[in-house]
């Protein structure tokens, strides 16, 4: 997989405009400001990204959350996640934090299955190897 | 009873924190009811995990002019898609 910081994922920190100095203005709310060139680079998406997608979709499907609770916590994460996460790793904390308000799975359970899949390796390879 | 077409109607001003639809750009600024899209759930109840409540969803259109004071094409319009609740009487 490709270092998610190298600049060259969607979503990855491009410089922008700041909306606005208006301190009742929130961070995300750029609508109506200079915003430069639309970036036309195409991108590949890693499996876990396809993943991580596919759990947002089900998850809606499925009736836990909207796109309205994940669109929610996206504008809560803040200004600097958006510069310093990829556009899928603020997905999947957004998707967690609506399962974990919704109560799909506790805290601890999530760390206990972090923790077991943490175990499994570092690559769908070594997973693959040690199932 | 949903507003009619033509209606003017002023977005509102206020600016509470939480998930809003209502861009801060056309905040203040008047236009008119362009259609009536039906109602629809409130995404800012829906955002917070509610059920929502079902308002009337308004498409609005606005003169660039009345948006952008030094506009380059004054006449052209501009839609938004407005929940009943931001809208006020013109």
């Amino acid at each position: 997989m490709a270092d998610p910081h190298d600049g060259t994922e969607q979503g990855s920190a491009r410089p922008f405009a700041p909306a606005s100095s208006d301190p009742s203005r929130r961070w995300h709310d750029m609508g109506g400001t200079l915003a430069g060139p639309v970036p036309g680079d195409e991108h590949d998406f890693a499996l876990w990204e396809k993943r991580v997608d596919a759990l947002v979709i089900l998850s809606g499907l499925k009736g836990v959350f909207t796109v309205d609770g994940l669109r929610r916590v996206l504008e809560d994460m803040g200004e600097e996640a958006f510069e310093t996460m990829t556009y899928y790793e603020r997905w999947v904390a957004a998707l967690n934090q609506n399962h974990l308000e919704q109560g799909t799975y506790t805290v601890a359970e999530l760390g206990a299955k972090m923790e077991e899949v943490r175990a499994r390796g570092e690559t769908y390879a070594d997973a693959a190897d040690a199932s | 009873m949903p507003l009619e077409p033509g209606t003017r109607v002023r977005v509102k001003t206020m600016t509470p924190p939480g998930h809003i639809r209502t861009p801060f750009y056309l905040r203040g600024k008047t236009g008119a009811v362009e259609r009536v899209l039906g109602p629809f759930a409130n995404p800012e109840e829906l955002a917070y995990g509610q059920d929502g409540r079902a308002l009337p969803l308004y498409r609005v259109r606005f003169r660039m002019a009345d948006v952008w004071a030094d506009a380059t094409t004054p006449t052209d319009t501009i839609d938004a898609e407005i929940y009943a609740h931001w809208l006020e009487p013109a």
